[in-house]
């Protein structure tokens, strides 16, 4: 049987016993390397125009979604954290603005409407398009590869943030006495392999 | 004009560096009441502000992937990640090496007080009776003039001050030694040794440097799975941390951070006087005079400073009149191969943390298989489980929207890696020189890497990779299909890239086949000693740290008894 025990109470514990932690100086560390920001009150764009702003949080809506599991990339910020990144990376700046553009000019092509503004039928079939590995051909070319950013960062930001995590059901980070694996996990791996 | 601050002081010992090796020899020393004056190229590590265990990657504004983004364009400053502890890197500003035509090589330095022990696996394996007796044992190699009997006791003391974890198992390929309890294994890893005893291989509990039992004032292990981001209780062995820092307060040790070592400058009579060195942060030249000098700056650091050491008795460099410092560089041979686990679908969420590394792990197995098409071996590390996300996690999948969702989270944890760690057998191609054309921003003449795997070591790994889609297919699996090559020299580690150098400064009974004699003394300059892996004839199956904390403590004790005996 193993106990949980909360950061708090760890580092405290630690300060009495080994003398080499003080709860003082460990909460200094997470101050200097933690820093949040409230991207709810107040943002402000760094790369990216209120347009393409829209454009990204649309497409990062439809990469991950909210649904009956759990909140999506929207909820998650993840079209902030993107401009904010490219704030601080012009190139990456250049493959989103330019993948944008390219994005609304297809659809203009297509359906005489940008992305943000085009039917839900017509922005699954251009993500059907560009989503998938497969349908590499010349003209595609450029969206595929613009997709696959757009999926990378999206993801990255989704999955590194506590709404992500909590998706994922990441239960580690934290502190036990001992290292213990709770018997039906194990039986449930167990019966589903050649070993059953 | 340069201008060389000399001090009239004479310091008993100086060590150069403070990793595995280093750190021992500093504590074994200071602990016997010597003096010593610690050369450190790196600045001090403070683990409070340096170490990023427990930090969330939402927590640091951006996520691991730099601030400019370093790492979605291959520019990355940090060799294993943002959130590591302090590591060097395979390249370093202002610290260029060259790499000889033909040859590929990559080269890292670890600059900060506990060197590479602050980042490292912590896989902690003793050598088997025949690794110091390769060529008595299959006539490859050389023998190293030390048996493993004479070796045990330094392991035992190495082991015991250290903590190591495992469970004895009488395997002629993984002697036991003195250990912590073991940890339990994961989901994964009891699938793992289930397929593995199907074919007939070991997977026996794994040997790591982590405290499952508190040990000389550090605390056990809380099972947070961070250790390769450092450890605040020094849970995880640093030398550091378990080393330095306790022979801080003894009184008897002086660091020297910042301080890159040029040349060890000897006297009339042949002898170690005085090692000159660089005060980094004002580029001064100093030198402080010694009774004695331990160099372990890291084997070919170790090398590389010796050579540059020249002097009318000495034109190839101090001690080096066999002309064999440099020669015989070797590295651990790595290959790599994932596979999914559809047993391991939807797993049902826990706490997989554990310690930072695996709990399971494969000693070498077919040591008397006279069939194999390559000699010796190698060990099996194993990962899975569930990982804190990091950036880059999930890139390369496929796909958008509630399905991504959905296979995403049914595929978290259902992945199993398993990496191959071998024995390199030394070869004539396989070398380090100074490069006469080339300096550091110091001025000090760099390294030029010669570096080639022959067949051992190529068929070694073309056996790992079925070996490992073996394993995963037993377990119900499907191994990935890799984008780059599985066979020939393509499909391996480069050399230099798992961080295991060894053997440039050998360790033998005759001087004309190594520069050090039996006790890592130099044959020619008896108050000069090495302590990193350059002493090693071999680089077997199992990693070096161990071995060089063990005969880092024997060559001290012996420095401290020859010391107390008026012979250095």
């Amino acid at each position: 049987m193993f106990k949980d025990i909360s950061r708090r109470n760890l580092l405290r514990g630690f300060s009495i016993s080994a003398g080499l932690v003080t709860v003082a100086t460990a909460q200094q560390v997470h101050e200097a390397v933690t820093e949040q920001k409230q991207t709810d009150q107040g943002f402000t764009l760094k790369a990216f125009n209120p347009h393409e702003f829209k454009t990204l949080q649309c497409l990062s809506d439809l990469i991950v979604p909210a649904d009956e599991h759990s909140p999506g990339a929207l909820a998650a910020h993840a079209a902030e954290w993107i401009d904010y990144m490219a704030g601080n990376c012009p190139e990456l700046a250049e493959i989103f603005t330019g993948g944008l553009a390219w994005l609304d000019h297809e659809m203009q092509r297509r359906y005489g409407a940008d992305f943000v503004d085009a039917k839900p039928e017509e922005q699954a079939a251009m993500l059907d398009l560009i989503a998938s590995q497969k349908n590499e051909a010349p003209e595609n070319a450029p969206g595929i590869h613009f997709f696959r950013w757009a999926r990378n960062l999206v993801l990255d930001a989704y999955y590194t943030s506590p709404i992500g995590i909590k998706e994922l059901g990441y239960m580690g980070n934290t502190a036990v006495s001992e290292f213990h694996v709770p018997e039906e996990v194990l039986q449930y791996a167990l019966k589903r392999s050649p070993f059953a | 004009m340069l201008q060389i601050q000399r001090s009239a002081e004479v310091h008993d010992v100086v060590v150069i560096g403070s990793g595995a090796g280093g750190g021992t020899v500093t504590k074994v020393l200071t602990d016997a009441g010597i003096n010593v004056t610690l050369l450190e190229a790196g600045p001090m590590l403070h683990p409070m502000t340096d170490f990023k265990e427990h930090v969330w990657p939402y927590q640091v504004d951006h996520r691991g992937a730099g601030p400019h983004a370093e790492t979605y364009f291959g520019k990355s400053p940090w060799g294993f990640g943002y959130f590591t502890a302090p590591a060097g890197n395979w390249t370093l500003e202002g610290e260029p090496y060259t790499v000889a035509e033909g040859s590929q090589f990559k080269w890292w330095r670890a600059r900060i007080m506990g060197g590479r022990t602050n980042h490292y696996g912590r896989i902690s394996l003793r050598f088997s009776d025949y690794d110091f007796k390769p060529y008595s044992f299959d006539g490859l190699g050389t023998d190293w003039p030390v048996s493993y009997d004479e070796m045990s006791p330094y392991y035992d003391k190495a082991e015991g001050f250290i903590g190591v974890t495992g469970t004895k198992e009488g395997l002629r390929t993984a002697p036991d030694g003195k250990f912590l309890p073991p940890i339990a294994p994961r989901v994964h890893e009891t699938l793992i040794q289930k397929a593995c005893q199907r074919l007939n291989i070991p997977c026996i509990p794994s040997r790591m440097a982590m405290l499952t039992k508190p040990l000389n004032g550090r605390a056990a292990c809380h099972y947070c799975g961070q250790c390769g981001r450092g450890c605040h209780t020094a849970s995880a062995f640093t030398s550091s941390q378990a080393m330095i820092f306790p022979a801080m307060k003894t009184g008897k040790l002086k660091a020297i951070t910042g301080a890159m070592a040029r040349e060890l400058v000897t006297d009339a009579d042949g002898q170690v006087s005085a090692v000159s060195y660089v005060e980094k942060a004002t580029r001064a030249e100093k030198k402080i005079r010694c009774r004695a000098v331990v160099v372990a700056a890291s084997a070919c650091e170790s090398a590389r400073l010796l050579l540059n050491s020249k002097s009318p008795r000495f034109p190839n460099g101090i001690a080096n009149s066999s002309g064999m410092i440099g020669r015989n560089l070797t590295d651990t041979t790595g290959y790599d191969l994932s596979g999914y686990v559809p047993a391991l679908a939807n797993l049902p969420r826990h706490n997989s943390d554990g310690i930072g590394g695996m709990h399971v792990y494969v000693p070498w197995w077919l040591l008397d298989d006279k069939k194999k098409d390559f000699p010796r071996g190698y060990h099996i590390e194993v990962g899975g489980g569930f990982d804190m996300p990091q950036i880059g996690y999930f890139h390369g999948a496929d796909g958008y929207g509630s399905a991504l969702k959905s296979r995403i989270r049914e595929e978290y944890g259902a992945w199993v890696g398993f990496s191959g760690r071998g024995e390199m057998i030394p070869n004539a191609n396989s070398y380090c020189e100074i490069d006469t054309g080339t300096v550091d921003q110091w001025g000090i003449p760099v390294l030029r890497f010669h570096f080639r795997w022959t067949e051992h070591e190529i068929n070694q790994v073309h056996h790992m990779h079925d070996t490992f889609s073996s394993i995963i297919e037993a377990m119900g699996g499907k191994p990935e299909k890799k984008p780059f090559p599985t066979r020939g020299a393509d499909a391996m580690s480069i050399g230099g890239e798992i961080i295991h150098e060894a053997g440039t400064v050998r360790m033998h009974d005759d001087p004309k086949q190594g520069p050090l004699n039996r006790w890592c003394q130099a044959h020619e300059v008896k108050n000069l000693f090495v302590a990193d892996a350059a002493p090693f004839l071999g680089n077997p199956d199992k990693n070096v740290t161990l071995t060089i904390v063990a005969l880092a403590w024997r060559t001290a004790e012996y420095l401290a008894e020859e010391m107390r005996k008026g012979n250095v």
